[in-house]
């Protein structure tokens, strides 16, 4: 009842308000000079003198344009004012909101995380909104997530897109803000919904799932994300203490694609990977490696396998190696092939691993570099030298497949029989895991943000879900930890398919106008963070092209925080 | 659908007209291309011989075919592609927003096209496991998908259409499972 109420009143109050705005925009055109400005100026003092009035017009105003941009929408009045009311918690906001567009129509936007999500929703929002101004901000001085840090540096090509990601720095609505981190002693959720009409949430997968069996924190067990990164020169693994000198054997724990990554940085002859980014630190070390034999382990077979024919062929490419595959292994059992019939790459893969056994020699040559398939097992616990602070195997327990119910999909049971795999390094390679910030809505066991296509929710029951107005998600932080580059270009245009929607509805804006850059410029100030900008990030990128001259690679990474500062702020 | 035939063919016809000294040498494959069969089988002989060479050496500047490419939208836009040029760069000489964030070096999957008549398909050269490679990963693959960085303008492929994949509209709907990684 209150509802129709309402919206006859505003319906009234629009027409008379409409011929007012009219008439004072033909005043203000027909005037000239400094003395009409004056006296314009008076005008509009005077009218600001008398809020109330003043603000109820404006609002009506207001009602007009959401009208107006609903129909074209396609959407009814009775829509139109029930969104209305129902973004009313007090009152007032809905006058302030109302003021606050009409004086300027600009759309803050924050961009949390710097990676393919972070800069395709940027892109998109710079396209999908006129007056969109997008500051990203991302905790490492360095700009480009896992394209710099994740991304191995025998595929060059794949990072090409950092040209594209550049072109939308270089636009002069957007801003980069590195060194920023969104948490911690950084900048916090609420400031940043405070200063912002729309904060988008891009900050990734930074932490990794654990096994949990025994033996996971003893000394030589590594995630595979924190190798990743010590190869990458990301400046939080830097100092990380890999010893590659004691011990022939590493077990790499899973075999999707980073699995096939850091397997293949241990096997490939380092006078290849000396030509690439690869960190200084991390060749050094390759060089004296004494690791000759890598074991990837799937729980599951070889039609399973999570990894790509892309990287599958390039593993088996490597000059010189020994690939081993269990022909046993290979065997098919109807639901395989079921399971192959429905997938163009299982089918890719399978055969790529039929080719490699059927063509593999018995036996390795002496001093051979030896890459191992073992299917069919799942890690039990981790074995402890003597000195039981290290490790010196992992024990496997045998597997065999299941139907799962509904989803027919075939799950790995074990067996009950096991057996041990000497080695002195593990890296587990079984899946990122986003990390929750203060004030966020968090999923822990799925380790993502709960979302509708991008929108963040709140409340754990579906019945129960809230819409956090202006706070969106996008990337791994989104979908959880899977996907190519290109995977978060779609899921980035489902997200600002979602701003856009709600802005124009006017539900992003939350209420008063709202600061934007100054806002974020003045708490950085505030609290001391000095901010690496977009140039100083092009100053790093200049020195490190330099010195990667001067050695034959495209670029020797900085990888120590304090050099990472003093360069950009030179 | 029949006017997008003949519209097709309308182009084929122009395209051949302009194409000057190649006409003679291919007069012959031109004849049939009412029967696509024929049409396919033909090309396929002729793009393994020699005549291809001769094409690449003889091929000026300003020989060009027309391709419509269709947006997610369903909007469609003809452009002239000289011969020799991608369609990853002749859509973005022409402001089709077809990505590219490889830059044409095979590695991203993005510039991701659906040739939108088999015959056409058939005219390209097969896919090389690389690009089978990288259209595992497409997004909304079909039977005639190709990347636009591989697939290179050549007189046969006037009038040919290329439609973008409607990606967003099947996001989340699809229940689209990326590849993990
Ligand atoms: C080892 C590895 C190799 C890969 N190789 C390929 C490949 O060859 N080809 C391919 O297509 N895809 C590859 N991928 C996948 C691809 O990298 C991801 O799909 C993509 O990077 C995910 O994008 P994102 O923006 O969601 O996250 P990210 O790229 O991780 O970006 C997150 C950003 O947020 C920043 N951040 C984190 N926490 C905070 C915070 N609290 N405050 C502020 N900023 C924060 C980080 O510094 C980072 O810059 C690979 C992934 C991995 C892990
Ligand atoms: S542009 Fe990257 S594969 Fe074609």
């Amino acid at each position: 009842m209150g509802k129709v109420a309402l919206r006859a009143g505003v319906g009234c109050a629009v027409v008379a308000c409409g011929i007012a705005a009219v008439a004072v925009g033909r005043r203000a055109r027909s005037r000239r000079g400094w003395g009409r400005a004056v006296a314009l100026l008076k005008e509009l003092e005077e009218g600001c003198a008398t809020p109330v009035l003043r603000l109820r017009q404006v609002v009506d105003a207001m009602a007009v344009e959401m009208h107006v941009e609903l129909a074209s929408d396609g959407g009814s009045k009775l829509k139109m004012l029930l969104t209305f009311v129902d973004s009313l918690p007090i009152g007032m906001s809905l006058i302030a909101r109302s003021f606050s567009l009409l004086r300027s129509d600009q759309l803050h936007v924050c961009v949390v995380g710097s990676g393919p999500a972070g800069f395709y929703t940027a892109e998109k929002m710079l396209k999908g909104h006129e007056a969109a101004k997008i500051d990203i901000i991302d905790r490492l001085p360095t700009p480009f997530g896992l394209v710099r840090s994740g991304v191995a540096p025998d595929h060059p090509e794949t990072k090409i897109v950092v040209n594209q990601f550049s072109r939308v720095a270089g636009n002069e609505k957007c801003s980069f803000f590195g060194n920023v981190m969104l948490g911690g002693h950084g900048v916090s959720l609420l400031e940043l919904r405070q200063l912002y009409d729309v904060v988008v949430l891009a900050y990734g997968a930074e932490s990794d799932r654990s096994l949990g069996i025994p033996g996971e924190d003893l000394g030589g067990v590594y995630s595979a994300r924190e190798f990743v990164w010590w190869y990458n020169g990301h400046p939080d693994c830097k100092a990380m203490p890999l010893d590659l000198k004691n011990t022939d054997t590493a077990v790499v724990l899973g075999q999707g694609n980073v699995a096939l990554d850091v397997a293949r940085i241990l096997l490939r002859p380092t006078s290849e990977l000396a030509k690439t980014d690869i960190a200084d630190h991390a060749l050094a070390s390759l060089q004296e490696s004494t690791i000759r034999k890598v074991y990837l382990v799937g729980r599951r077979g070889p039609v399973q396998a999570a990894c790509t024919a892309k990287e599958l062929r390039e593993i088996l490419g490597i000059k010189g190696l020994h690939v081993h595959i269990q022909e046993s292994d290979l065997v098919k059992s109807p639901t395989d092939e079921v399971e192959l019939e429905n997938s163009r790459i299982r089918k890719r893969v399978y055969e790529l691993f039929n080719k490699a056994a059927t063509s593999q020699q018995s036996n390795p040559i002496m001093g051979q570099r030896e890459l191992h398939f073992i299917f069919f097992r799942r890690p039990d616990r981790f074995v402890p030298s003597e000195s039981s602070l290290h490790i010196s195997g992992v024990r496997l327990e045998k597997t065999s497949l299941e139907e799962n119910g509904d989803s027919g999909r075939q799950v790995a049971v074990g067996t009950g029989q096991f057996d041990d795999l000497n080695c002195g390094m593990v890296l587990k390679s079984i899946g990122y895991k986003s990390v929750p910030v203060d004030g966020l809505p968090f999923n822990i066991h799925q380790g993502i943000v709960p979302n509708i296509r991008g929108r963040v929710v709140n409340g754990a029951q579906l019945e129960h879900t809230e819409v956090e107005h202006g706070l969106y998600v996008v990337g791994w932080l989104k979908r959880g930890p899977t996907g190519i580059i290109a995977t978060n270009l779609y899921c980035a245009e489902e997200t600002v398919e979602s701003v856009l929607e709600d802005v124009k509805r006017g539900l992003a804006a939350s209420g008063s106008q709202k600061p934007g850059r100054q806002g974020l410029l003045q708490i950085l100030e505030n609290k001391g963070i000095n901010y690496v900008p977009f140039s100083g990030w092009q100053k790093i990128d200049s020195v490190e092209k330099l010195r990667g001259q001067l050695k034959g690679k495209p670029r020797e990474k900085i990888t120590d925080w304090e050099e990472l500062l003093r360069v950009a702020h030179a | 659908m029949l006017l997008s035939r003949l519209s097709r063919l309308g182009a084929r016809i122009t395209g051949e007209a302009t194409r000057g000294k190649f006409t003679d040498t291919r007069r012959g494959y031109y004849e049939g291309t009412f029967n696509n069969y024929l049409h396919f089988l033909r090309n396929r002989t002729l793009s393994t011989t020699s005549s291809d060479k001769a094409q690449e050496e003889g091929s000026e500047q300003t020989e060009k075919i027309s391709v419509t490419f269709v947006d997610k939208d369903g909007e469609e836009k003809l452009i002239k592609v000289p011969v020799g040029m991608s369609m990853l760069e002749a859509a973005h000489e022409n402001d089709i927003e077809l990505e590219g964030a490889c830059e044409g070096s095979l590695a991203c999957s993005t510039c991701h096209v659906i040739v939108m008549d088999v015959g056409y398909y058939n005219k390209l050269e097969d896919p090389t496991d690389e690009e089978n490679d990288m259209l595992d990963l497409a997004f909304g693959l079909t039977q005639t998908s190709r990347l636009g960085c591989q697939v290179i303008a050549k007189p046969e492929l006037d009038g040919m259409r290329l439609a973008l994949p409607a990606a967003t509209r099947n996001f989340a709907v699809d229940g689209f499972v990326p590849k993990p990684h």
